[in-house]
């Protein structure tokens, strides 16, 4: 559009570029410190990760926080954030348990469908309210998050979704495995997959990430800021719908509090993920691999000697140093870029 | 309230004018006089129609189970007017608690000089957040949520699978006793005490109105001479000592610390917040409403447990008030253009919202 560039165009290859971003970007600081883990844990014990069940559980616990996490960062891409993402999953996992009930012989994909429909029902609520009214997302989603597990706990009682109630097709799902992965987390990782993909190059998903750097610029521009914002609130509500599928395939249970305290969880791995809190920067892999972090960190600590007790202050310790990090790092980018432009100026 | 009526930003979204209207409207068409009105209106209601409700163990229970949360609402309030916000009061009570319980019942520690010492523990962690946030500069929202994950995972490690009880029945009985005949618990007194000064801080000084106008604009704020740094970090370190004192109550009313000791509070203390009037986008609120916001939610929640109705309706209502409060205030502004005005030419603030907060 102008001239008159702050900085000039890169001179590297595009092969070399790409690898530059690579070595340099956030989620690699990330992944290493997740495989740093991982490894530390499995030298002292080797079940860690080589063993059926230990292979198995380093994947598959993931998987539910990981949809979460996928959910919550396009909303906060936007400069909002989801909640209610906890109580849509106990909605949708009470929901599946009492679908088996009415009808054992439901098949599978409609039960995930059931899910997905549910949560997106409820994620179009948030959106509409949001969107259509202008109303600070915290402010609405707190609100639904009281609403939505008030009614869940209206419904549910004291009753509770038993592994009885589930057929055993269902139940099986949650263990299954192609070629050792399992299948929830295929899934989880299809659908972390196809979200990166469309806000890495659609249109619409780099218009999210407009819309999270400047509403008001990207309302000027003539952006349909409402309806992608509507958007991304059903995605995510999706998400945690299909995510309340995923829970009670693994865990087989489904009660009142079930997802309670995940919604915190979902925003932690985003932040640790390197997602900026204020919208606008971060990616869903980020993301993806903080909610792995986040997940793996709790089965780690104690096989590396520290007491479970302590699990909460490291998770916390680990959050504040994430957005630290950020904060030195975004400086620093500001540094370059201010003597990118001194060094323009003296050149001109 | 004429005084927070004065205050009312002139530039927010729901921006207009103050004194475009009459002094009547003033008083009584904001969102305060809603409040109060909501809760005067289901407390005479629930008085006529709800048995047992007129009994006497009713306000006892309802002042008993809520100074807590009205307790870390006060600073709350502030913080929110500043455009932040504190996620990690809850963890700080049960941090306090936790830290209390293990001076006095592994360490020997006489129960006053501990109590002491929690006071200064929360001073601490508030400081802490205050720090990050108001000098290193970084979003309060993603700073709290990690200290909330953090404070929490302290408590856990400080108590472990213990529950501490057996406190010095001198200072456990204390808080809840009666006050002479009355029905009122004597947490009361501190309670009231620190909201007046809270009061008196956030309307009658300069402390107070550089509070609000770091909510409507930092900058303008810096540039007017209010420190903001300074500001946001006392405000953080309040939040903390008073959470630590509220989980000091909660420790000696229930004779014991846990690790989920005041787990969740947080929310409630933000809900009530927000209902009492407070803008998340800062700038705007008052004391008052946040003090009947609270008493709302304590009240209604009395009145349904009382007619039977699990705990699970009362989270459905705060929930759609929290929603219903939001909704309003942008319809009530809308609404509020199509009247007619005093003065025609300061109507003009109401175009453009300024986005200046997230969420």
């Amino acid at each position: 559009m102008s001239t008159d560039l702050l900085v000039e165009p890169s001179r590297q290859s595009a092969g070399q570029r790409a690898l530059t971003t690579f070595l340099r970007s956030r989620e690699l600081s990330i992944a290493i410190v997740l495989v740093l883990i991982v490894i530390a844990a499995t030298l002292k014990r080797h079940t860690f990760v080589f063993s059926h069940d230990g292979w198995r559980d380093t994947l598959l616990t993931p998987s539910i926080l990981l949809l979460l996490a996928v959910g919550q960062m396009v909303v906060i891409v936007t400069r909002n954030v989801d909640l209610s993402v906890g109580s849509v999953l106990g909605i949708t996992a009470y929901a599946t348990g009492k679908i088996f009930i009415a009808n054992p012989d439901t098949p599978v994909v409609l039960v995930f469908a059931a899910g997905l429909l549910i949560g997106a029902v409820l994620g179009a609520m948030n959106g509409f309210l949001v969107a259509f009214f202008r109303v600070p997302a915290l402010v609405v989603t707190l609100g639904t998050m009281y609403a939505f597990r008030g009614y869940l706990t209206h419904q549910a009682g004291s009753k509770r979704i038993v592994a009885g109630d589930i057929p055993a097709n269902f139940e099986k799902l949650g263990t299954q495995q192609l070629l050792t992965v399992p299948v929830l987390t295929l899934i989880g990782l299809a659908v972390l997959a196809v979200v990166g993909y469309y806000l890495h190059t659609a249109r619409g998903g780099r218009e999210l990430y407009a819309i999270g750097s400047d509403p008001d610029a990207a309302h000027l521009y003539g952006l349909n800021v409402g309806r992608r914002v509507f958007g991304a609130f059903v995605l995510s509500g999706a998400l945690a719908g299909l995510a309340g599928v995923f829970s009670v395939a693994r865990y087989a249970t489904a009660f009142a509090g079930t997802g309670r305290d995940l919604e915190l969880q979902a925003v932690a791995a985003v932040v640790i993920g390197g997602v900026a809190i204020f919208g606008g920067s971060g990616t869903v892999w980020g993301a993806a691999i903080g909610a792995f972090l986040l997940v793996t960190i709790n089965r780690a600590l104690p096989i590396l000697g520290i007491s479970d007790f302590w699990q909460g202050a490291v998770v916390g310790g680990l959050i504040i140093g994430a957005i630290v990090l950020d904060r030195v790092l975004s400086l620093r980018r500001a540094h370059q870029l201010i003597e990118a432009r001194d060094v323009t100026e003296e050149e001109g | 309230m004429a005084t927070t009526d004065a205050l009312e930003p002139a530039t927010t979204r729901r921006g207009y004018p103050s004194y475009s209207r009459n002094v009547v409207q003033r008083l009584l068409l904001n969102r305060e006089a809603a409040v109060i009105a909501a809760l005067v209106v289901v407390y005479v209601y629930s008085l006529v129609s709800v048995d047992f409700f007129d009994g006497p163990l009713t306000t006892y229970n309802i002042l008993k189970e809520y100074s807590p949360i009205l307790l870390m609402a006060l600073p709350m309030t502030l913080i929110i007017i500043t455009g932040e916000i504190d996620l990690s009061v809850a963890s700080t009570l049960g941090v306090s608690a936790a830290f209390c319980g293990v001076l006095v019942k592994e360490h020997g520690v006489d129960l006053t000089t501990a109590m002491v010492l929690t006071l200064v523990l929360g001073i601490v962690l508030g400081a802490v957040n205050g720090f990050l946030v108001a000098y290193v500069g970084l979003p309060s929202l993603a700073v709290t949520i990690g200290t909330l994950a953090l404070y929490r995972g302290l408590a856990e490690g400080l108590i472990q699978t213990d529950r501490i009880a057996g406190f010095d029945p001198k200072w456990q009985d204390w808080p809840t006793e009666r006050i002479g005949g009355t029905n009122v618990p004597q947490i009361v007194i501190p309670v009231a005490i620190l909201a007046v000064v809270f009061f008196v801080l956030l309307h009658f000084t300069s402390f107070g109105r550089g509070v609000y106008e770091i909510g409507l604009s930092p900058e303008a704020a810096h540039f007017s001479g209010v420190n903001v740094a300074r500001t946001k970090f006392l405000l953080f370190v309040m939040s903390g000592l008073i959470a630590s004192l509220a989980g000091l109550y909660v420790m000696l009313r229930a004779d014991s610390a846990a690790t989920d000791t005041g787990i969740g509070f947080e929310l409630k203390v933000i809900a009530s917040v927000l209902l009492g009037g407070v803008s998340i986008f800062g700038g705007r609120g008052a004391l008052h409403g946040v003090i009947a916001g609270v008493l709302l939610i304590a009240v209604l929640n009395s009145a349904l447990l009382l007619s039977n109705q699990g705990s699970e309706v009362i989270q459905i209502i705060i929930g759609l008030l929290l929603v219903a409060s939001v909704i309003s205030s942008s319809f009530l502004s809308r609404f509020r253009e199509l009247l007619p005005r005093r003065t025609a030419s300061t109507n003009q603030v109401s175009g453009q919202k300024s986005r200046k907060a997230p969420q």
